[in-house]
């Protein structure tokens, strides 16, 4: 044990790492690896007929559009949200600013019925969108409204900090060099935004593809229409369909542990690419 | 700061108004009109019929598990952070960048996946199911398995709030009181946990609302008992399907206001935590 580890005068090392190891395999090791067995280990025919039939290949088909239809609303909308709460004051703008934490607060539940009554026919949003003919809720329409609502904050607390960072020095450069302000926003600050945006949009779009409770509301969770690829596993699972249920999820589960650790090399790269241009 | 801001931020009037109208438009109609809609939904019945279905024995019992659960699961994940964060804090070893990325794990984990995992452990065709049976526990279904999978989704939130804070404080203080004689508990006890108290309640509240409102990974385990396995958020699931709106909407209002209570006091103590840091810089700079 000395040699694993630097000496130390405090004591308790051996009680918390057997703790936390024990812990973490008992809630997170051991029930990862069930699911990775019992959705890996199955002949290959079960296997690609749970994950590629037509009904689920048309879910995968919606949970990604949506998703990135999502997310790249939120890119747009949310670093404008994110430059006005650092660089101007309003009336109001602490609101603004705590509003944002909403979707991370309320329960996805409570979003759900809320986003629904809000855009079916005769709700808030819904009755000036239905003379236009346009159809929110129960249509993919309301997935991209729900998905929207809970990435949100995700985007606008990755861009913040990297607003805050920006060196004022660079836009004035870019000012005494003669560029005009939107020169200046466009070919100055956007590309030093850009990895924070990229890495936001990245986290919020995968977790869009495993979203639930906010989207079965406002989704109507018709086969091969609206029905989302989180909402199929929940179907196998009550048809005792344990493997189809775990093909399907382990291939969410790879699908975001692989995003999330591009973004994780991402701002590697990024933080040691800064560093060097210093 | 503002007037800094102001003078670097050389935008066009035009354009500062029009980023701060579309930012303000965009975060109304898609955040705070379903907040808004909450409320009033729940009380379009009128204050009578709100106050019945929330006083309903159903929903009534389904606040009580929900209050379980979240005392059970922040137990358990307190004295995880506590212990994950001393040891990866304190000590340098081999393997600790790897074991905080196992702690994250469960944040990349969507909820139904969540639940889906226990399930394939513990529910009727499940790798423990049939000796689980044999000897008449249940956990699928029941109870346990609802505590189960929030601990799974909650897993992080503490201990990645301990973390970063012991690991910038360091260990010194922790050794001189060692040094001065303290044993384990004691340096604990009296130097470790008045410097984290804040970090720890933050992670605890943050850890809460999350714990009382799971929705995804509660629903694959819980199996819809009413009255014995319906946490807060499947009650409201259930009334919603049923068509009965207004009482769905009143028990969501008071899970809506356990958010807003939960921003609140996540606001106060990041200033709180802001004071405290100021407040060691500035000791710091004096010694």
């Amino acid at each position: 044990m000395t040699r694993l580890r630097q000496h130390s005068v405090i004591p308790g090392f051996g009680l918390t790492l057997g703790y936390t190891l024990f812990y973490l395999s008992l809630i997170v090791l051991i029930p990862l690896t069930a699911l990775a067995v019992r959705g890996a280990v199955q002949p290959w025919a079960q296997f690609s007929e749970a994950v590629f039939d037509p009904r689920t290949l048309a879910a995968w088909r919606l949970t990604f559009f949506t998703a990135f239809a999502a997310s790249a609303i939120n890119a747009v909308f949310g670093l404008i949200v994110a430059w006005t709460l650092v660089r101007y004051d309003f009336p109001g703008r602490r609101v603004l600013d705590a509003l944002i934490d909403v979707p991370f607060a309320l329960p996805t539940a409570v979003s759900g019925i809320a986003l629904t009554a809000i855009y079916a026919q005769n709700g808030w949003m819904g009755r000036w969108l239905q003379p236009f003919g346009v159809k929110a809720a129960f249509s993919p329409l309301g997935i991209v409204v729900a998905l929207t609502f809970i990435g949100l904050p995700f985007i606008v607390r990755t861009v913040q900090p990297a607003v805050e960072d920006l060196d004022p020095a660079m836009e004035e450069a870019a000012v005494l060099l003669g560029a005009g302000r939107l020169t200046t926003l466009g070919r100055v600050v956007l590309p030093t935004l850009q990895p924070a945006l990229i890495a936001g949009f990245i986290t919020a779009f995968a977790r869009s593809l495993g979203e639930y409770g906010s989207v079965i509301f406002i989704s109507g969770n018709m086969p091969m229409k609206t029905e989302i690829a989180s909402l199929l596993i929940v179907t196998k699972l009550e048809q005792f369909d344990y493997a189809g249920a775990a093909a399907i999820a382990l291939l969410m589960l790879v699908s975001s542990f692989v995003l999330l650790f591009l973004v994780n090399v991402g701002q590697w790269w990024s933080t040691r690419h800064l560093r060097r241009v210093a | 700061m503002a007037n800094d801001s102001q003078q670097r931020s050389a935008e066009p009037p035009w354009l500062r108004r029009t980023f701060v109208a579309a930012s303000v438009c965009f975060v109304s109609v898609l955040i705070l009109l379903p907040v808004i809609s909450v409320f009033t939904e729940a009380l379009r019945k009128g204050f009578a019929f709100y106050i019945t279905s929330i006083s309903d024995p159903l929903a009534f019992a389904a606040l009580k598990l929900t209050l379980t659960t979240a005392a059970v699961t922040l137990a358990a994940n307190l004295v995880f952070g506590l212990a994950a964060s001393w040891l990866i804090a304190k000590f340098s070893f081999r393997g600790r960048n790897l074991l905080l990325s196992l702690i994250d794990l469960p944040f990349a984990v969507s909820p139904v996946v969540s639940g889906l995992v226990f399930v394939l452990l513990f529910g009727a065709q499940g790798w423990f199911g049939t000796a689980l049976s044999n000897h008449g526990v249940q956990i699928i279904f029941a109870t346990p398995g609802v505590i189960l999978a929030t601990i799974f989704v909650t897993f992080p939130f503490i201990a990645r709030e301990l973390i970063p804070l012991m690991q910038e404080q360091g260990a010194e203080e922790e050794e001189a009181a060692v040094l001065l004689g303290a044993n384990g508990w004691q340096t604990f006890w009296r130097v470790t946990l008045p410097n984290i108290r804040w970090a720890l309640v933050y992670g605890v509240v943050l850890a809460n609302a999350r714990a009382m409102g799971e929705f995804g990974a509660v629903s694959v385990v819980s199996g819809h008992i009413r009255g014995r396995t319906n946490t807060l958020p499947l009650h409201v699931e259930i009334l919603y399907n049923e068509y009965n709106f207004a009482a769905a909407f009143a028990v969501a209002s008071l899970l809506a206001l356990l958010a807003l209570v939960t921003l609140a006091a996540k606001a106060a103590l990041e200033w709180r935590i802001r004071l405290e840091q100021q407040r060691v810089a500035a000791e710091q700079l004096e010694a």
